[in-house]
């Protein structure tokens, strides 16, 4: 590791702690509909919206009614999505003429982009027209980064209520989600991605001579460039705050129109994880005591520094292997060092390794290098991340109340081990909330290994695998773990836009979004009808070191012994054959 | 009932050879599936036992997929490991079966006197004891055993209630007031009672005794509950990762290019390690003993939940005498009037208290003979008469007339007020100093007792509640856990305040009336709070019932012990303090086994992973940190240690956890460190001796 490359992570982390509070206090006053410098501008349209839909902006509904209001309208938000893939060749906006997308294809993608997975089983500039990309796409990453909030804010006021039935207005929360926190945030970030470069037009793709003229696989000779261009800035930004991922090219952002310079890739790396960070302070703000908010993200940085830089070592060390060959591994002034694989010069090693952790721990899903090329430890490091069950910041929203389905956890447990009825928040843990947290942590794995398990043993499943050896195996694994946890990144080395990938990756996306938000609205449902408890000396106190440990431990525990086995027989040996 | 079984009940029944004998023959029933089911853990490893067998018995007849003496031993292993856990809980259940056959015997088919009019001298039918109902009115007399539940409506006898408290010296049961409930199963000693049944067969408080005692039908408590689900999602997770383990395994033998596929042993025997066997297979002996550890204090509760809710109790109501303090005032100083001799006002005091047998007239004569060497003299050896203390002049006394002497004296003792009305009365005065003294001794929490003879007044006496010893301690552990103490007296605001200053208690309510009570745990639990109390009056029983954890005193009417979820059969009040304990007990064992049962998995899995891929990855061997000899050493070791772990801890299991009174922050750090710490590295080092035990046994090689 270089002095430098620790430098740069350190600043991240500190810049990125640095919005925690400020953001995070903003985003609790627009949920406890307090007034915000933002109200002049978007109040107005915030009661156009709702005078628009017929809503009641004083009505509350219970668990179930927002439960179905959830799923009606990511289900019309789907519909649309795969209806406009499959026609989009009869609208305007598509200069480059491009036809429908396959039935499965539109499937998986609708899935994908209403779920928040955004796992791309496409290549954007060869598929999507613009209007597209617009409409379908940056529309579903905008309402289903803030149906994830959204479910979250239902959740908190279970947790934050007593001795009440109602959680909220889901089309509320989701309302004010987009046009005070997304959207501005949005606006700001894609003005400053386009001063960095970043291509935001209509025009059709551009093709321009080659300086040097080059051959491609069959032998002819390639004389001219075709330059893809597009309304890319606003989609970018969107795609970063809303732990979307999903690229406009297909080259996401490691593209240089995507991710074209150094603070461009600051600026993009800092929004994967700048709602999802905030939001912890925001839950301790609504939960009426920020030493929660704060335990719960010291919890996920604890987890999440020690895995960046294992993974920024592992890169940096390189392949073994490869020294054998005389190959200069060695960091100096003029060689960055280490696996360059797959990585962009521009960015280099230290950016690469931070922003695969990022975006895999934060279910974003963007990459900014090929995580196939990593080493095997590397890998193995972002796969954990994913198999942590996306709770180590996590999507926007489901990333928190993930984790906190993980207090509830250690929470039930720790109440056992001090001879209490175990209580979080001045709520008791009882059978009911046992049986959605169990529901909540087994649903995934099982998910993950299952289809899995039906990929390696099919044709279909295996022909699609490029690499020999263990690496097929992390390959698969890692495309199951990315979808069920409604990651979207791709470890790539796989040829998945075909049916069987297409149709069981979209199970994989569709179980892991809505089963498990509907049992967390559930289990909101029951918290918010429990009596208050007040805390006493024998309530366990659940913001101190020790139980931020303990936390930790059910998270590891839970996330990595059901994978170890799987782990074992695909990135970790194949990290001891390399070396061997 | 004899006295043997009194005994049985009172000393804790110790484990004795015949009850394992009993414990593995119930353990072998309990292989029944159906009752298995009820335990998804175990149920789960007998399943797989009962395949592995089948996989064995293929073995044997040549078409094994793996050695038949290897599968054999995992199939042996797996069937011990259901075998442990069933004679843990039948070890549990053991106990309380002991205990319920020495109260069964005392229940022998009694015959009752079957009154045609409910009085007594009225003709009556025997009949068989099981044949009567509610509202059936017997006529017990002397010698005979109670046949049922009831509450006494005529008559005046001694009962020997042995058979349920323990306490060999007999009762008293009348008609009205609160000593008119028996229970069916003691017995008249002298005299007769007519009693009207107020329970039908059957549900009497002997039956419910002895029901709750086998946990014949132990329903599981809410926790229990909640912790099962826990531990069956923890075992569809490790189903999940096993079943999805063979097709991993055969794609990386395609990817190597060599090896055997994983087989289905192999894949059993890492199913039953991940899976929670340790907490699943003891579990429900945990809540067994639990029950059985309060029935060792005498304790009987009406449920698990009652047990389990204890443990979580916030605020404990209790009652001043008889818990906080001696049941009486006792003297503790003399004061005596400007002028007066302590000394004599000492001696007069005594003389007063001679005759009066009530424990404050005791405490006098003690008090008189301990701080002045006083003696007691004889009522009658002093030509004295004794006037006892009556409820109109609110004084007692004596008038002593010398024979052939004049100097007649006239001593009373009594309250301030009453004393000096009397003063008054016979042309003395009350001095103003005694006043002050008067104020003085209340503020402090006293009693003052003014005596007097003839017209002059001599001092005051202070009678003082006695705090029982160790209470204090008692209530701060109280407090280290969270548990707010309240006392409850009907004493003044004064005298209150000082005891309560006293015992340390957090607050109190003086002047209290039984419908106070009621308020008070209703205002707790508006805010949330758990509350328990004791009772023992038929006016406690709307608070009894109300209370979250409410414990009748056994000497307590019959209202007050159906309202309780809980009867304390040696009616001691202070035992509230080890029923919070015992609650907290048990959670914290279900909490620790499920913790180290949990923790044990690391090292399980560097046990068999590599082991079980060491023909397709070779390399895996650097995961056998252990250094296990071979793979079949390996996985044997780990299921072998699985087994074992169990009844390793069935002591653990049925003693509890060691309660110690600190933070929940303290608790949670002490008992991660034991058992979860403990729970990662105690397989280590087990799975590794067992191992090396394997191949020195020459078992494997």
């Amino acid at each position: 590791m270089t002095a430098n490359g620790i430098f740069q992570i350190i600043l991240y982390l500190f810049v990125l702690l640095l919005t925690v509070k400020p953001l995070g206090l903003f985003m609790a006053k627009v949920f406890q509909r307090e007034r915000t410098f933002l109200d002049p501008i978007f109040g107005p349209v915030e009661r156009l919206i709702y005078r628009i839909a017929g809503i009641n902006p004083d009505d509350e509904m219970d668990w179930k009614q927002n439960a179905i209001a959830m799923l009606i309208f990511n289900f019309f938000g789907l519909i649309i999505v795969y209806a406009i893939q499959r026609l989009q060749q009869f609208f305007f906006l598509n200069p480059q003429g491009m036809s429908a997308v396959s039935p499965d294809s539109s499937f998986n993608t609708a899935v994908s982009f209403t779920s928040n997975t955004n796992w791309q089983g496409y290549s954007g500039e060869m598929t999507m027209s613009y209007l597209t990309q617009m409409l379908a796409l940056t529309v579903q990453n905008f309402v289903s980064s803030a149906t994830g909030i959204a479910i979250l804010v239902l959740f908190i006021r279970g947790l934050a209520r007593h001795s009440a039935t109602t959680l909220g207005n889901f089309w509320i929360d989701m309302t004010r989600s987009i046009l005070y926190i997304l959207l501005p945030l949005s606006i700001v970030l894609a003005l400053l991605l386009i001063s960095q470069g970043v291509v935001q037009n209509y025009s059709p793709s551009v093709e321009i001579p080659l300086l040097e003229p080059t051959r491609d696989v069959s032998g002819t000779t390639v004389t001219n460039q075709v330059i893809v261009m597009g309304p890319a800035a606003s989609q970018i930004a969107i795609k970063q705050l809303g732990t979307n991922g999903g690229g406009f090219f297909n080259g996401n952002s490691a593209h240089p129109f995507e991710n074209p310079t150094p603070l461009s890739n600051f600026l993009e790396m800092l929004s994967i994880l700048l709602v999802a960070a905030a939001l912890c302070y925001t839950y301790g703000v609504m939960v009426k005591d920020t030493r929660q908010g704060w335990a719960i993200l010291a919890a996920m940085l604890i987890i999440f520094i020690p895995v960046v830089f294992c993974t920024y070592n592992a890169e940096i060390s390189g392949n073994p292997k490869l020294s054998a060959s005389a190959i200069d591994q060695k960091t100096s002034d003029i060689n960055p060092g280490g696996n360059m694989e797959g990585k962009e010069v521009r960015f280099g090693i230290a950016n690469s390794a931070l922003w695969a952790i990022a975006t895999t721990s934060a279910s974003n899903g963007s990459v900014n290098s090929m995580h196939d090329s990593f080493t095997p430890i590397g890998g193995l490091a972002a796969l954990v991340m994913m198999h942590l069950g996306e709770v180590v910041f996590g999507g926007v929203g489901s990333g928190l109340y993930g984790i906190v389905i993980f207090v509830i956890v250690a929470v039930f447990v720790a109440g056992l081990l001090v001879g209490r009825t175990p209580e979080y928040l001045g709520h008791k843990i009882e059978t009911y909330e046992m049986k959605m947290a169990s529901l909540l942590i087994l649903i995934m794995p099982l998910t993950v290994l299952f289809l899995t398990a039906l990929a390696v043993i099919t044709t279909a499943g295996k022909a699609a695998v490029f690499n020999t050896g263990p690496h097929g195996l992390s390959e698969i694994l890692y495309a199951f773990t990315s979808q069920g946890n409604n990651n979207g990144s791709a470890f790539a080395g796989l040829s998945v836009n075909n049916p069987f990938y297409n149709v069981t990756g979209g199970i994989a996306m569709l179980i892991g979004r809505y089963w498990l938000a509907v049992p967390t609205l559930a289990l909101a449902g029951s918290l918010v009808r429990k009596k208050l408890v007040p805390p006493s000396e024998g309530t366990l106190p659940i913001h101190t070191p020790l139980f931020i440990f303990w936390l930790i431990a059910i998270i590891i525990i839970v996330g990595v012994l059901n994978f170890l086995p799987a782990l074992a027989l695909g990135p970790l040996v194949e990290h001891l054959l390399m070396v061997q | 009932m004899t006295t043997q079984s009194l005994d049985q009940l009172k000393r804790p029944i110790g484990l004795t050879g015949s009850m394992y004998m009993h414990a593995l023959f119930y353990s072998l029933k309990k292989f029944n599936p159906i009752l298995m089911v009820r335990n998804p853990v175990m149920f789960v490893v007998e399943v797989v036992s009962v395949l592995c067998t089948v996989l064995w018995i293929q073995a044997l007849i040549g078409y094994g997929e793996a050695p038949a003496w290897f599968i054999g031993s995992i199939s042996a292993w797996l069937w011990l490991t259901v075998l442990f856990a069933n004679f843990s809980e039948a070890l549990a259940e053991g106990r309380g079966k002991a205990q319920a056959d020495a109260l069964r015997k005392s229940r022998r088919d009694a015959s009752a006197k079957l009154l045609n009019e409910p009085t007594y001298g009225s003709l009556y039918k025997t009949v068989s004891s099981i044949d009567l109902k509610k509202g059936d009115v017997l006529l017990v007399e002397a010698g005979e055993i109670i046949a049922s539940d009831g509450e006494v409506i005529e008559g005046i006898a001694s009962v020997d209630e042995s058979a349920i408290t323990g306490e060999s010296a007999p009762v008293i049961r009348e008609s009205g007031g609160d000593r008119s409930a028996v229970t069916g199963g003691t017995r008249v000693l002298s005299d007769w009672l007519v009693i009207r049944v107020t329970v039908d067969m059957g549900g009497g408080f002997l039956d419910r005794m002895i029901h709750m005692i086998e946990g014949a039908k132990r329903q599981k408590t809410p926790n229990e509950i909640a912790l099962n689900i826990l531990l069956a999602a923890f075992t569809i997770i490790f189903l999940g990762v096993c079943v999805s383990l063979l097709p991993f395994s055969l794609y990386s033998i395609e990817a190597a290019g060599q090896g055997n596929p994983i087989t289905v042993t192999v894949l059993i025997a890492l199913l039953v390690c991940l899976i929670p066997t340790t907490i699943g297979g003891l579990l429900s002996a945990i809540g067994i003993a639990g029950m059985d550890r309060m029935i060792r204090h005498n304790v009987i509760a009406t449920s698990g939940r009652a047990i389990e809710a204890a443990g979580d109790v916030d605020v404990l109501l209790l009652d001043k005498t008889g818990t906080i303090t001696m049941g009486n005032r006792m003297a503790t100083e003399f004061t005596s009037a400007p002028g007066i001799l302590k000394e004599r006002l000492a001696d007069v005091a005594q003389l007063a208290s001679l005759a009066d047998e009530t424990p404050e007239g005791r405490s006098i004569v003690i008090l008189a003979k301990e701080k002045y060497g006083l003696r007691g003299r004889d009522v009658h050896d002093i030509h004295a008469h004794f006037i006892p203390f009556s409820a109109q002049t609110r004084m007692s006394g004596i008038n002593i007339q010398p024979e052939g002497k004049n100097g007649k004296r006239i001593i009373r003792k009594g309250a301030a007020d009453a004393i000096r009305m009397y003063v008054v009365e016979i042309g003395g005065s009350f001095p103003s100093t005694v006043n002050l003294m008067v104020q003085e001794i209340s503020r402090l929490g006293a009693t003052p007792l003014v005596v007097v003879e003839n017209k002059e007044v001599l001092g005051v006496v202070h009678l003082k509640d006695i705090v029982k010893g160790g209470i204090k301690e008692r209530f701060s552990r109280l407090r280290k856990m969270g548990i707010k103490t309240v006392m409850i007296t009907g004493d003044n605001r004064l005298t209150a305040t000082a005891i309560a200053a006293e015992a340390g208690v957090d607050d109190f309510l003086s002047e209290a009336k039984p419908e106070d009570k009621l308020k008070l745990i209703r205002e707790y639990q508006k805010g949330g709070r758990l509350v328990a109390m004791t009772g023992d009056g038929t006016n406690d029983a709307p608070a009894l019932a109300q209370a979250d954890v409410a414990v009748a005193m056994n000497t307590g009417t019959q209202s007050a012990r159906e309202a309780a979820n809980m009867v304390d059969l040696d009616s001691n009040p202070t035992k509230l303090l080890e029923i919070v304990e015992i609650g907290k007990q048990l959670l914290m064992t279900r909490g620790t086994l499920t913790t180290f049962s949990i923790a044990n998995d690391v090292a399980k899995y560097f046990a068999i992973i590599p082991a079980a891929f060491a023909t397709t990855y070779p390399a895996l061997d650097i995961l056998n940190i252990m250094k296990l000899t071979t793979p079949e050493s390996a996985i044997l070791s780990a299921v072998i240690f699985n087994a074992l772990i169990i009844t390793a801890l069935i002591p653990l299991a049925l003693k509890g956890v060691g309660y110690r009174a600190m933070s929940a922050a303290q608790l949670l750090r002490r008992h991660l460190l034991i058992y979860g710490i403990g729970g990662v590295i105690t397989p280590f080092i087990g799975i590794k001796l067992i191992d090396m035990l394997l191949i020195f046994m020459g078992v494997c090689q």
